[in-house]
């Protein structure tokens, strides 16, 4: 418990040392927000957006968009790199869980969700007078499950990628098709059946559902809870059988 | 009854093996190693001494054997293993921007035993560095930060692979200096070289390890006794020809450079070869003798010499 707790401040140090992983993390989803914001601004039009205005519809999908940037960019890459230079062989060597080290990476996504999703509404609060989350009660279980589920993602990118370069290039490939076919970019309203069909095939699509729903008022998102809840498994599951430490 | 005989020993290992795929890292390897020594697993690179100790800090699945470290078997009980005992690896890093002073911090955290991590800050010439990040730092800092870190859950076992690589003269006598303070409080030290001096000075035992064997172990200076036990008397002398040299009892051999001469041979060669030569008129000031090192024992065992 007190190697997860060093290990998991440490972590957080690391995240906020590293310049890229926090351009992917905060600084993208903040340009989004101000560059579809200046764009749609935030007045509710019925043919899209879900039929509120665009900035109440982003701030909750830019918060999935930053546990998309942990869990498809920020720990695969970390992960592969620690393997590739042999930190976690040092790790191992030193009796350092698998659980520790699993545990530090899902308390540094939770941390860096929350310090993602509390700048992006303060933001979008002072610019774009947004309007606050119907039941916050409902958006803190979402809040959680989707945090875990790109946590657990970012595992499983982290045991099958067979090197750091290919997390890299592999992650970005994930993280722009994610965005932008998966509900941070263009409203679904105006896209191509095909583009909808990918988007349904990715997990930022229902996490940001689960997110969103609640936000907006439309209460608890079954069907995208069960499916987040799902790949959360199956991810899980997945990593622990292709875990290797060298 | 002598306790120490009954003392069981810390690491028993009988007829190790391990290969990948075609190559035979280890072969058949068994030593013991007694609670409170050095023990020094000495050979070229690539004999299998690595790949042993990762056998026994139960990074790696031997084929074959047994192993038990602190009675633990490293196959089934590797994590309780490794609370234990402490690792010095080749090949392993930290992450580029974690400071020395939170790996230290880390690693201390797992095990409520852990020495003060400030003291082996001291110890290891590494005060200054406690606030830089690792990527900034010499070879030589980084392997000291390795030992420290192998330290610093205060093992009763501790595993140094080439602890020495990478440091400048300097540091090395420094680490063998703090090595044996280590082994003097109570920690059993296993210690993976390919240096010759850095064995016979350190080590209480050494096991010569050569193409996935154990070609002999004793102490250093038993193995030396044992496989070459013929020292070298060496003085320079202006005659020419010494004829009578070959005839003293116990000479092997004679060869000579210039003025320069080397009586080769065992026992009291030393006491005879001066005493000839002063019946003979000859006084050389610089006569000496020079003793076999575990570099001739190991030329003697293995054929070849530990840079081959």
């Amino acid at each position: 418990m007190r190697t997860l707790t060093k290990l998991s401040w440490i972590e957080v140090k690391l995240f906020i040392r590293e310049p890229i992983t926090m351009v992917f993390t905060f600084a993208l989803p903040v340009i989004f927000l101000f560059v579809m914001g200046g764009v749609f601004r935030n007045v509710p039009d019925p043919d899209v957006y879900r039929g509120v205005g665009a900035v109440d519809f982003y701030v909750t999908a830019y918060m999935g968009l930053v546990m998309l940037a942990i869990g498809v960019v920020g720990i695969p890459v970390h992960l592969t790199a620690y393997r590739e230079k042999g930190v976690l062989r040092r790790l191992r060597a030193s009796s350092i869980s698998v659980w520790s080290l699993l545990g530090s990476q899902i308390i540094v996504s939770f941390i860096i969700a929350i310090l993602g999703a509390i700048l992006i509404v303060i933001l979008a609060m002072l610019v774009y007078d947004i309007n606050l989350p119907k039941s916050s009660g409902l958006l803190i279980p979402a809040f959680i499950l989707g945090t875990l589920c790109f946590a657990v993602i970012g595992f499983l990118l982290g045991a099958l990628f067979p090197t750091t370069r290919a997390a890299q290039g592999v992650g970005l490939l994930l993280f722009f098709v994610m965005l932008i076919l998966g509900g941070a970019g263009p409203p679904r309203e105006v896209m191509t059946g095909a583009m909808r069909a990918i988007g349904d095939f990715t997990p930022l699509r229902y996490v940001i559902l689960i997110l969103q729903d609640p936000w907006l008022g439309f209460g608890w998102h079954e069907q995208a809870s069960l499916i987040t809840a799902g790949v959360l498994v199956v991810a899980g599951a997945l990593s622990a059988r292709f875990f290797r430490w060298e | 009854m002598d306790i120490i005989a009954v003392m069981s020993p810390i690491i028993e290992v009988q007829n190790l093996r391990k290969t990948y795929g075609q190559t035979i890292a280890v072969s058949d390897i068994s030593f013991d190693v007694a609670e409170g020594e050095i023990f020094g697993l000495l050979g070229p690179n690539g004999a299998g001494k690595t790949t042993t100790v990762e056998c026994l800090q139960g990074l790696r699945q031997p084929d074959s054997g047994r192993i038990r470290v602190l009675g633990l078997d490293p196959r089934l009980e590797a994590t309780a293993l490794r609370r234990c005992i402490g690792s010095q690896l080749q090949e392993s890093a930290l992450p580029d921007r974690i400071k020395v002073w939170e790996a230290l911090d880390l690693f201390a955290s797992v095990t409520p035993n852990a020495l003060d991590w400030h003291v082996l800050l001291e110890q290891w010439g590494l005060a200054e560095k406690s606030r830089s990040s690792f990527s900034s730092l010499s070879g030589g800092q980084r392997q000291r930060l390795f030992i420290a870190l192998a330290l610093v859950n205060n093992p009763r076992v501790v595993f140094l692979d080439e602890m020495t690589t990478g440091l400048d003269p300097a540091a090395r006598r420094v680490a063998w200096d703090l090595i044996k303070a280590v082994r003097d409080s109570g920690t059993t030290v296993v210690l993976v070289t390919h240096f010759m001096d850095e064995a016979e000075k350190i080590c209480d035992r050494v096991a010569v390890v050569d193409r996935g064997n154990i070609a002999a172990a004793d102490t250093p200076q038993g193995l030396i006794t044992q496989h070459a036990s013929e020292v070298r008397v060496i003085f320079t002398a202006e005659q020419s020809d010494l004829p009578w040299l070959a005839e003293i009892p116990h000479v092997q051999r004679v060869t000579r450079k210039g003025p320069r001469v080397e009586v080769e041979g065992g026992g009291p060669v030393l006491a005879l070869v001066a005493a000839a030569l002063v019946e003979h008129g000859i006084t050389p000031s610089d006569l000496h003798v020079e003793q076999p090192t575990l570099e001739d024992v190991f030329l003697k065992l293995t054929g070849h010499s530990a840079g081959e």
